[in-house]
């Protein structure tokens, strides 16, 4: 289609076209295991059958007298690995079981089945010790760690919480419990490694190659000129791949023994064991408010498990420190030690279990109020920071609270509870939203060639987010150049060094970095006179000391969820009917790959919500829900009409774009608007996720039973 | 250690003879023979032996649906089919629907943006072209109402295209825009 005015139009905002799109819909984009290299090798771990203990012996005679098989890998024969700071990477280093399903063993073989079959003759001998696997409110071992995770203090507390709380004439007390979550990207964890001499090469589904090449390098002792590491297409992250996992270890080790190209695909049965999940929680929300509704204590205290390997402590009291004002507030993070999986970042780890807790317990205060739960948030809106004191650079959750509930018809709701019929209750909830905006220096390159297109090249992943798009139209943006003249190269370590795609902080990091480097680009084409030199003119951008300048500003998203949803009071089931939400994320610069953005996150929420759960067994130490029939994953049937509304926020506190991340604040919140609907359905509240039937019909059960049984 | 090996790799060998068997398929209309280990699932016989890695591995377990592939014109797991005992199927992958260009039903999924990481993508769409067939032959589904005259073309609203997909999971969450792309192939 011609349009005379295209050149005018910003390229950003608009709705461009993923630029892997076609090769992702004719299956021509190649994932981590899909490099075909001469004399490729497959290799299948072995997974320790005890929780805690050594391994006395590994025999490996039958497995390495089997047809194929190359090698077998264990802690007594495996390469030695250099110093790093991952200590879940450092596999087959010791006889050490910190956690069963910790790999004990490496089978490479020529094909996959062989490898597979050999990994099962593989005799390993343990000499078990008594494992510690379960989380407890009241666990001896419960410490208050330094920090929680993203270098939150693990404690904050201002006036004199406890004392305001007793001293509130509305008071909600409750405690709130998220299990185990598995981040269950499509593609599993997989690397494919070769060595060329003492070069490597990797293909591997990361969402970063910049560190996964620097943990290499630390790991077999090359300079990291020596390594090159790509990740074109990955099959989705969520969090799971934000660090490099084992598999880059065991492919490069296997690679290096067999000297061949060696994949290792991880097993989905694996994956739960060792690639992280989001810890459970458990949290006690207390809030103490005036009559009006205003809070004046606000205490939200989390209990959360890590593993022997690591700490890693899921932030999840963080939220209540940004949401709204309290002039008393305590919010603390204890840990507990035990012989489980290593814990890692799980889509927005903290706001995602912390928002449901909190905004559950908010419902919980507008029912105790008597107040409409939109209404009591908009009371508690906040201009500025309530732990840290600095204003927001741009807080919108007001109005999406109001633009959330004109579009779903808030007021409505009570009508259509009304209308429940048969089985079948209908009720409505709501929930707010909220995720930082980070940011981390960047380094990016712009090229402008004799023929008038332009190469831009920095490390960015392209996870599914649409990362190559939406920077390519920043890039147009900054060149003053159609879309279609600028050309992207990312998911190569070999490229200007860059951050991971995580924390929602890709398009910022990364953005900034593009933005500046193609600005001098056009500074330099404009000094210039005459024809292109024949390598055409270039420049390059480091954004470390602008990107990561201290902000005197608190800056967050903000959303609204609402949901509503009908339960089944003869199956327990519940069903969510309608999703709709409205966030403030500053600028949104393609409303095509973010509206995808956020209706996965809420989808996501939704499987918190209903179907997501993850049990620790407490015989066997790992995992009950090991692949996709027992731990479920949102089907395209759990997902009915599902909206997500944006309104225009400016901010110039934030980069170049006027960005805020999106990738997260999706999932964050839905799963207590989904929970506050299913109170508002059947006047039951549920303070444990998921709400499975056998929960509902449960607590169905007991009210009709209890003597003096109240319907909302 | 020499004739060890030897022993080993002769014994090796005549044991892989009883575990191989020569099949032919017929992928994305060519004629493809090869000597296959009885073990080896149509998946990896796709991604390992001919390269046609659109089918993608995110279960292997028939759990997920990313593998999803046209064999004999059904919708199957191809992890779950052991290829040995297709000899002489039809067998369409993503790669083949195209027919020189881009299938409508790639194109919708292009225009709806119905997808993110793309991994489930190519069962997705699969599978989508699976469904249609089988409605179009009149196979009901869970929400199909009973009282719908079987063996007549079944219509495909949203909710029987939600039902019908349900194999085939996407943990982007782009199901809405996929059902988008589906219903806009088949208006």
């Amino acid at each position: 289609m011609a349009d005379p005015l295209a050149a005018h139009h910003t390229a950003t905002g608009a709705p461009a076209e993923r630029r892997e799109g076609r090769q992702k819909v004719t299956g021509t984009a190649r994932y981590a295991a899909e490099h075909p290299l001469p004399g490729r090798a497959h290799a299948w771990p072995v997974q320790a059958a005890v929780a805690r203990g050594r391994v006395r012996a590994v025999d490996t005679s039958d497995a390495l007298s089997m047809p194929g098989v190359l090698a077998v890998l264990t802690h007594e024969n495996a390469p030695r690995l250099g110093e790093q700071d991952d200590a879940t990477l450092a596999v087959l280093q010791d006889d050490r079981v910190p956690h069963r399903g910790w790999f004990v063993a490496l089978v490479v073989a020529e094909t996959l089945e062989q490898a597979r079959d050999a990994a099962a003759e593989v005799h390993v001998d343990y000499a078990a010790e008594d494992h510690d696997v379960l989380l407890t409110a009241d666990h001896p071992a419960a410490y208050v760690p330094e920090e929680a995770n993203g270098g939150n203090p693990a404690t904050r507390e201002r006036g004199t919480p406890d004392a305001d709380f007793a001293a509130a004439p509305v008071r909600i007390d409750a405690v709130y419990r998220v299990p185990p979550l598995h981040n269950h990207p499509m593609e599993p964890h997989t690397s494919t490694a070769h060595w060329d001499g003492d070069r490597l090469t990797v293909h591997t589904s990361s969402q970063g190659t910049t560190a996964v090449r620097r943990t290499l390098a630390a790991l077999f002792g090359l300079d990291e000129e020596r390594i090159t590491v790509t990740a074109e297409h990955v099959g989705g992250g969520f969090g799971s791949k934000g660090t490099p996992r084992p598999d880059v270890v065991l492919a490069t080790m296997a690679a290096r023994r067999a000297g061949r190209p060696v994949t290792v695909s991880l097993p989905r049965r694996q994956l739960a064991t060792v690639v992280g999940h989001r810890a459970p929680t458990v949290q006690r929300l207390r809030l103490g408010a005036d009559r009006d509704g205003r809070l004046t204590s606000l205490i939200h205290e989390v209990d959360t498990h890590t593993s022997r390997l690591k700490e890693f402590v899921e932030q999840a009291a963080v939220p209540s420190r940004v949401m709204y004002g309290s002039p008393h507030s305590r919010t603390l993070h204890r840990v507990t030690p035990l012989d489980v999986p290593s814990p890692s970042w799980m889509r927005a780890p903290g706001e995602a279990p912390g928002m449901y807790a909190l905004e559950s317990a908010m419902d919980e205060l507008a029912d105790a109020l008597g107040t409409d739960p939109v209404e009591l948030r908009i009371v508690n809106d906040t201009a500025h920071e309530p732990d840290s004191g600095k204003p927001f650079s741009s807080r919108h959750l007001a109005e999406c609270l109001r633009e959330g509930a004109r579009r779903f018809d808030w007021a409505g709701r009570a009508v259509r509870a009304r209308a429940s019929t048969g089985n079948l209750l209908v009720g409505s909830g709501v929930a707010s939203a909220t995720y930082p905006v980070m940011v981390s220096p960047s380094t990016a390159s712009a090229h402008a060639l004799p023929d008038g297109s332009f190469a831009v090249r920095i490390n960015a992943t392209d996870i599914g987010t649409g990362a190559r798009t939406v920077l390519a139209q920043v890039a147009a943006d900054a060149l003053g150049t159609p879309l279609d003249r600028v050309r992207i190269e990312v998911g190569n370590s070999d490229l200007p060094t860059a951050p991971l795609a995580g924390g929602s902080s890709g398009t910022a990091s990364w953005g900034w970095a593009v933005h500046e480097a193609c600005t001098r680009l056009t500074e330099r084409l404009a000094a210039h006179s005459g024809p292109l030199p024949a390598d055409g003119l270039d420049a390059r951008a480091d954004t470390t000391g602008t990107a990561d300048a201290d902000s005197p500003y608190a800056r967050h998203s903000f959303g609204a969820h609402f949901a509503e949803v009908a339960v089944d009071t003869v199956t327990g089931e519940v069903r969510v009917r309608r999703l709709l939400s409205v966030f403030a994320a500053g600028r949104i610069l393609n409303e095509r790959t973010a509206r995808s953005q956020f209706i996965g996150g809420m989808t996501m929420g939704l499987g918190m919500a209903l179907t997501e759960s993850s049990t620790v067994d407490a015989s066997f130490g790992d995992f009950a829900e090991r692949d996709l029939a027992s731990y479920h994953v949102p089907v395209h049937a759990d997902v009915p009409a599902i909206e997500a509304h944006w309104i225009d926020e400016h901010d110039p506190h934030l980069n170049p774009m006027g960005s805020k991340g999106i990738g997260e604040i999706g999932i964050v919140g839905t799963a207590a608007a989904i929970g506050n609907a299913v109170h508002h359905a059947t006047g039951v509240r549920f303070r444990e996720l998921p709400l499975t039937p056998d929960r509902i019909l449960t607590a169905l059960r007991e009210r009709r039973h209890a003597p003096h049984a109240a319907m909302t | 250690m020499g004739s060890r090996h030897h022993t080993r790799d002769d014994a090796a060998t005549a044991a892989a003879d009883r575990h191989h068997s020569q099949v032919t398929l017929h992928v994305n209309g060519t004629p493809r023979t090869l000597t296959l280990d009885h073990r080896r699932a149509l998946l990896d016989v796709l991604r390992e032996d001919l390269d046609l890695t659109g089918a993608k591995k995110g279960c292997d377990h028939g759990q997920c649906g990313a593998c999803t592939v046209l064999v004999d014109g059904r919708r199957v797991n191809s992890c779950l089919q052991l290829a040995v005992a297709l000899d002489g199927s039809e067998v369409v992958t993503v790669e083949g629907l195209g027919d020189g260009g881009m299938h409508p039903l790639q194109q919708a999924f292009l225009d709806r943006d119905a997808f993110q990481c793309g991994y489930c993508t190519p069962g997705q769409i699969c599978s989508a072209l699976g469904a249609i067939d089988e409605a179009r032959a009149g196979h009901p589904s869970h929400v199909t109402d009973p009282g719908t005259p079987s063996g007549r073309p079944m219509p495909l609203g949203r909710e029987e295209i939600r039902e019908r997909l349900s194999g085939n999971l996407c943990r982007c969450g782009a199901y809405p825009h996929i059902v988008d792309a589906v219903e806009d192939v088949i208006r």
